[in-house]
């Protein structure tokens, strides 16, 4: 049905621009998560007397607490910035590129 | 009165069985009757089924049936994908665990949260752009409809029974314990309700009902955190302190225990949470609830906000327990057991934090979430029947939509009936792999092939089938021959798979069985299917032709 719109989006140089730049920083966010994460579980499966090391001598707050504290805190924060790019400057240039189709 | 529930979380750490983080299982004993949770109970029942009858007036066409019409905004589809992982065992389940071990319970919460910037990241806006009602829609897009609609009716429908079994079960020793009625009533009750819900109000109802118990949730969780951090003067330091000081395992509650052991279970364990979200029907159908990308990219950020604070809530509620509730001798019976076993951790910190008012209140939504959270996988396993199966593969996608919506409401009705008899069946087996299952089913048969349906231009219908069925098949295997099922279920002495998970097995069969078949395919078909990746990928990628969008 919209397959001449299709052919003829594949060929706008935008359209080249938003795949690459959108791709690029998903993968990037994505595998940041991904890293992040393993890197959380090899600590814990390695190393798990040192996340149990208290921040000072004088607490008994282990590193372990604001590193699993953190984790969540990016997973949401990367989200956020994702959503904030995607649905701003992304959005902004599918736009341009389905306006063009239309002319 | 002896209780002992060892969910999941082996409580001890001894073959710590995580996934059954979803499933409350184990033998329990019914306790006196609850009247204020029965009250506050049944004043949820009726507001939800005062929305189901509102949704009911709003609901006529298959597409308002499936998926609201695509009218539910980006923070309310948020919210209820937030109320569908905040379920009652991840709610008992966690904070007893960070009772009993401390750290190991916010390990276990942040697998369950990390999934959801993947998906967001490399999966939600295309979900939205190319589906309709179902995953399958979305997998079949440019493949052979019929044999992927019927792998991915099965890969969903054997989640959502298994995920149907553990939520029955758990609603039946939930009942018991919370609000001392009988097994059954909770069966029945929950059987008849879920079916009520969604036979007549669709995927609006099943949203609301969703986003109403998320809220109560959250509301309830937030005041017992409030509670437990003014008990310690808002001082985070005074309240690990202090919990180190009672508990019998002092300073070990701070840092890791025996919840991961080695590095290949904790692996596998990893990718099943992950990618198993990724894969469970009942989840991505909710990204067909919303407008366009722009909502679905919304609700996952509005999702995993809430998500992980309720983590963050449950951890300091679990913490708060073993100040507040393990130093009170009336929650103790005269065999120095807990009351009701350590699920019931939460609700005794209610009781202390609340009295027995917020007691009542929290044990009904506990147990509300477990009717929320039905509904939403009766409706995902009925539109697996209905849209892929009826209409995608017996009727070659020209099913009527009046006969379409009929075939969803009959199915409606028999999966509430066989749900009520599964409850029934598995009263007294060992339940605690039945999600762990589904989960590694869902990220090895499911996931691989959406991902690469939307991604991989050279996948054909033979790769997919081939190494879709063997995904699901390997997963199954390794569950039974591993230990949980082989050693715990079926009494053997050693597992014949050794790890407890098989996903990262499991998903590299499927992986590599969708790669080797679909590259050595010469069919003509398989060049049409590459031929199709194009227009997909275009509009996978703008929306263009997407349902529910503005036409261009």
């Amino acid at each position: 049905m919209h397959e001449e719109a299709y052919r003829q989006i594949e060929r706008n140089p935008r359209f080249q621009e938003l795949v690459s730049k959108r791709g690029k920083f998903a993968w990037t966010l994505a595998l940041l998560m991904l890293g992040l994460y393993i890197a959380f579980i090899l600590l814990i499966a390695f190393v798990p007397h040192w996340l149990g090391t208290p921040i000072t001598a004088s607490t008994v707050i282990t590193w372990g607490i604001p590193l699993g504290i953190g984790l969540i805190v990016a997973a949401i924060a990367l989200t956020g910035i994702y959503v904030r790019r995607a649905n701003g400057e992304f959005d902004r240039l599918t736009k341009a590129i389905l306006d063009e189709v239309k002319l | 009165m002896k209780l002992r529930i060892p969910t999941l979380l082996a409580l001890a750490g001894v073959t710590p069985c995580i996934y059954a983080a979803d499933a409350i299982t184990g033998e329990v004993e019914q306790q006196a009757i609850n009247i204020p949770a029965i009250v506050m109970f049944v004043l949820f029942v009726g507001a939800t089924l005062y929305i189901t009858y509102w949704a009911s007036k709003r609901t006529s066409s298959t597409s308002d049936y499936y998926s609201a019409g695509g009218k539910i905004t980006g923070f309310q589809n948020g919210l209820a994908i937030a109320g569908d992982f905040m379920s009652a065992a991840s709610f008992l389940g966690i904070s007893a665990l960070v009772f009993t071990s401390g750290y190991d319970g916010l390990i276990y919460s942040i697998g369950f949260l990390v999934g959801w910037p993947i998906i967001l990241f490399l999966m939600a806006e295309r979900l939205r752009n190319l589906g309709r009602y179902t995953f399958a829609d979305v997998a079949s897009y440019r493949l052979g409809k019929r044999q992927v609609r019927t792998l991915s009716a099965c890969g969903s429908l054997t989640v959502v029974a298994l995920y149907l079994i553990a939520q029955m079960v758990g609603a039946g020793k939930l009942i018991q314990l919370l609000f001392g009625l009988n097994y059954y009533v909770a069966v029945v009750l929950v059987g008849i309700l879920m079916v009520l819900y969604v036979l007549f109000g669709g995927m609006l109802a099943t949203t609301w009902v969703q986003m109403t118990k998320a809220v109560l949730l959250l509301f309830g969780a937030s005041f017992m955190a409030c509670m437990v951090l003014w008990h310690v003067g808002f001082n985070v330091e005074t309240l690990f302190s202090d919990a180190v000081s009672v508990h019998a395992k002092g300073l070990a509650i701070m840092s890791p225990g025996g919840l991961v052991t080695d590095p290949i279970s904790a692996i596998s364990l990893g990718l099943a949470l992950m990618f198993g979200t990724a894969g469970l029907p009942h989840i991505l159908m909710r990204f067909f609830t919303v407008g366009d990308a722009k909502e679905a990219r919304k609700s996952v950020f509005v999702a995993t906000g809430f998500i992980g604070y309720f983590y963050i809530l449950t951890f300091i509620i679990g913490f708060g327990a073993i100040l507040l509730v393990s130093t009170n001798p009336a929650f103790y019976d005269a065999s120095g057991a807990l009351v009701g076993g350590a699920n019931m951790v939460a609700i005794h910190l209610a009781n202390a934090v609340g009295g027995s008012i917020f007691l009542g209140f929290i044990s009904a939504v506990a147990f509300a979430t477990i009717l929320a959270v039905v509904a939403g996988l009766t409706l995902a396993g009925a539109s697996a029947v209905s849209h892929d199966l009826y209409a995608g593969v017996i009727k070659k996608d020209n099913a009527n939509e009046r006969d379409e919506l009929r075939v969803s409401k009959i199915t409606t009705l028999v999966l509430g009936i066989v749900a009520i008899g599964l409850g029934i069946l598995f009263e007294r087996q060992n339940i605690a792999f039945m999600v762990g299952l589904a989960f590694s089913i869902a990220a090895s048969c499911n996931f691989p092939i959406l991902f690469l349906s939307m991604y991989w231009k050279k996948l054909t219908t033979r790769g997919a089938m081939v190494g879709g069925w063997l995904g699901l098949l390997t997963a199954i295997a390794l569950m039974i021959l591993g230990p949980t099922v082989w050693v715990q279920v079926l009494g053997h002495d050693s597992p014949v798979f050794p790890y407890e998970y098989p996903a990262l097995f499991s998903m590299l069969v499927a992986f590599i069985g969708i790669w080797f078949f679909s590259i050595t395919d010469n069919s003509v078909a398989a060049k049409h299917e590459r031929g199709l990746f194009l227009s997909q990928f275009v509009r996978s990628q703008t929306g263009l032709g997407a349902s529910g969008s503005v036409s261009h």
